[in-house]
């Protein structure tokens, strides 16, 4: 069998989740540098310190990637639905907004302004997605009756009647005035005061890692202090492990291959012996399951939100990580949430860079002059200047972007970021033959 | 239901309210009835529903407030009375937002031909952000008056009073529905709706179902322009154009889908009762436990209600589903 990657020569290895050594050593190389980026460790040459991965551990960075985290864990079940079962969703927002007000309420703060039991987070984190999946099954009667684009348009109609609802709900939301404040990471085994594992404050390094520093002690320094950021980025880093590997193994199970299995023609599904109405119903729930997973992490992560948060962009948003990513494929919907977070911040760095270039002049900067606006009568494509300018300011141009990003890649690249990577590997693959 | 509100109507005996409350939901319904027509056309000819609509009505307004008070473009060359100049201009910023429509379907959406519905579905969704985004950034933290002839004018005929602007939008509309159901016969409607059949055999009977999708986009656009108009005059939004106007067409899609999405007297029939459900529980369902701003979502329970019993609308073509 060796070289020959591609020969299986019984079921479960050709049904195994990592087939190829190849395959087994990237993921486990990937793994790791996810856990050593907040660890921000080193290693001095001369009297120099170098950070291979240095920037990632950057506490802005570290924000930016626990984002990805809770988006990549919401988009993982909208690929359930869309990618798998192939039933179009802009419904996703309501469904985290249940589960992140299932978790307020659990979590919340006790006899303050809003509603809260105080819980800790081993009872809300499921609960949240428990109750999202349950509202998901109520609403799913809808939604298996109507078909295609009316689906969407019946989803989107419950992002509107949710904002409505968390609105109004003025004792378990804040309304939209304040919003209310919403349970922390900090694990605890009940209500106690010191949280048994914190992940919102700074503190020293983990003994989980000792091994590290005993392992790579001599070539790489890992410093002795955790950030709070590191510590939550942690957290749901390993959470979106687990959630990457249950999404993976759905595939494989009779569940996964009737949702496959409906998408590619309902009928014929149905001919087979794929309960429609039922596997549809599956594919609610467990699709909601995860956004309320998602909405309650997000909010956590936040700390304070107003219901307008679950409005329709964030339906439209995770719409976008699955379709950029490439839709129904794991691996995809997880470059996807990566793009769509880490693009805006290089977007942000770069027109901060056109600015300063064109302040410093040279030929560079007087290129660079005709698409940044610098004041109120220099006309240009791209504002530094807040508030009333020419231009887009940085946030719209970031915006207007990421809608060309959109059209562009359903336009030339319709398999998404996971269609590039398959041509990437190909071509490497046959190298030097181009087939 | 409609028993219901006759019979607390005449308890009331207040009659004003129930008629302010049918003809405001009259002309609510008839700017339904210019989005969904606009959506009809474009889901007819191109099976898509775009999503981009809300966008371009909010940039057509906002052309109406630049042509007509910036430029004051073409009515001021023309000369005659103020509102003929606004009415010339209004008129050249609608056909403008056609020619916008155009662009977007050669620069967007022919290239989609043959993908995936949601495919392109989303594709509008960019384009939504896209001309949203530009959209806000011209008008900019003020709303844009439209400098409109109908002002807050009230037009008052025994218990009915009107805006001056809510007789226009009925009469516009009902030209216009009048109008697209004749082009619905005419040969280029007979061609959008081949098209709509079976773009394949339509192209093998000598329709250039390129130019088909043109035609439909830049209607579309138009109407959506017109209806941007009239959500953004006195009574909808006494401001004028702002970021709202962009959202104000999300609740068409109730009509539409009511309607069914492939049928321009659904669209028609879906905007009014739209309108008319939107504006009597304005009026009606006053009762705090409903919550604040709950007639802004009874289109979507409507809609709800009605696809659970008919999931392809009221008009709609059932979709025949083969193996």
């Amino acid at each position: 069998m060796r070289g020959r990657p591609h020969l299986y020569v019984s079921y479960e290895s050709e049904q195994s989740l990592l087939p190829t050594w190849t395959q087994r050593v990237m993921v486990g190389l990937l793994v790791f540098l996810l856990v050593l980026i907040p660890l921000q460790g080193g290693i001095e040459i001369g009297d120099r310190l170098y950070q291979p991965v240095g920037f990632l551990g950057d506490n802005a960075w570290l924000k930016i990637l626990s984002r990805v985290a809770i988006f990549g864990i919401g988009a993982l079940g909208l690929n359930i639905l869309t990618g798998l079962a192939g039933q179009v969703s802009l419904g996703h927002a309501f469904f985290m907004g249940i589960g992140a007000y299932t978790a307020a309420v659990l979590g919340g703060e006790v006899g303050k302004a809003h509603w809260g039991l105080g819980l800790p987070i081993w009872i809300w984190l499921p609960a949240a997605g428990l109750v999202a999946a349950l509202v998901g099954m109520l609403v799913a009667p809808t939604a298996v009756k109507v078909r295609g684009l009316y689906l969407a348009i019946v989803t989107l109609g419950l992002v509107f009647i949710g904002e409505h609802l968390f609105r109004n709900l003025t004792s378990i939301t804040g309304g939209s005035q304040s919003g209310r404040k919403f349970p922390s990471l900090d694990f605890r085994l009940w209500k106690e005061e010191e949280p048994f594992l914190a992940f919102t404050s700074d503190g020293p390094m983990w003994p989980v890692f000792n091994w590290l520093d005993w392992l790579f002690g001599p070539w790489i320094n890992f410093p002795a202090e955790m950030s709070e950021e590191a510590k939550t980025y942690l957290a749901l880093a390993a959470l979106l492990v687990v959630v990457v590997v249950l999404a993976k193994n759905l595939q494989r199970t009779r569940i996964g291959r009737a949702f496959m299995a409906l998408r590619d023609r309902d009928i014929a599904a149905e001919v087979m012996g794929v309960p429609d109405a039922k596997t549809k119903f599956e594919a609610f729930a467990l699709s909601s399951f995860y956004a309320g997973i998602a909405g309650a992490l997000l909010v956590a992560f936040i700390g304070r939100a107003i219901p307008e948060q679950f409005n329709l962009l964030l339906s439209v948003q995770f719409v976008v990580i699955v379709l950029i990513g490439g839709a129904g494929t794991v691996a995809g919907t997880l470059m996807g949430s990566v793009f769509v977070f880490v693009f805006p911040r290089l977007v942000q760095d770069f027109s901060g860079w056109l600015t300063e270039t064109v302040e410093s002049g040279g030929v560079i900067g007087s290129i660079a002059d005709v698409f940044v606006s610098t004041g109120l009568d220099d006309p240009g494509l791209v504002s530094t200047l807040e508030g009333v300018s020419p231009g887009l300011n940085v946030s719209q141009l970031n915006v207007v972007i990421y809608g060309l990003l959109i059209i562009g890649f359903l336009i030339f690249e319709p398999l998404g970021l996971y269609g590039i990577w398959l041509r990437v590997r190909n071509y490497w693959k046959g190298w030097p033959f181009s087939y | 239901m409609s028993l219901l509100i006759l019979a607390q109507a005449a308890a009331d005996s207040g009659v004003d309210k129930f008629v302010g409350a049918i003809t405001n939901g009259l002309s609510l319904g008839a700017i339904y009835a210019l989005l969904a027509l606009g959506f009809v056309i474009i889901f007819k000819a191109t099976q898509v529903i775009s999503f981009a609509h809300g966008a371009v009505a909010a940039l057509g307004a906002y052309l109406v407030a630049y042509f007509a008070t910036v430029l004051n473009f073409p009515g001021g060359a023309l000369g005659g009375p103020a509102w003929l100049q606004w009415t010339v201009s209004a008129v050249f910023a609608v056909l403008a937002t056609a020619v916008v429509g155009l662009v977007l379907e050669r620069v967007a959406i022919r290239p989609m031909i043959g993908e995936p519905i949601f495919s392109i579905a989303m594709v509008t969704i960019g384009l939504d952000i896209v001309i949203r985004t530009i959209t806000n950034d011209f008008i900019s933290t003020d709303p844009r008056p439209l400098g409109d002839p109908f002002g807050t004018n009230i037009w008052e005929a025994g218990p009915i009073s009107m805006a001056y602007s809510e007789v226009a939008t009925i009469i516009v509309t009902i030209v216009l529905v009048l109008a697209i159901a004749w082009f619905f016969r005419s040969r280029i409607g007979v061609a959008m709706r081949a098209t709509a059949f079976d773009q394949e055999a339509a192209m093998a009977q000598g329709i250039s179902v390129g130019r088909i999708f043109a035609i439909a986009w830049a209607i579309g656009a138009g109407l959506a322009a017109v209806a941007g108009i009239f959500s953004s005059v006195f009574p909808r939004a006494s401001q004028g154009v702002s970021a709202e106007t962009a959202f104000f067409a999300f609740r068409a899609f109730p009509a539409i889908i009511l309607g069914g999405l492939d049928s321009v007297p659904g669209a028609v029939v879906g905007g009014f009762v739209i309108g008319l459900a939107e504006s009597f529980a304005g009026k009606y369902m006053t009762w705090s436990g409903f919550g604040v701003g709950f007639s802004g979502i009874v289109p979507y329970l409507v809609m709800m209600l009605v696809l659970l019993v008919r999931p392809y609308g009221l008009f709609g073509t059932e979709e025949i589903r083969r193996v």
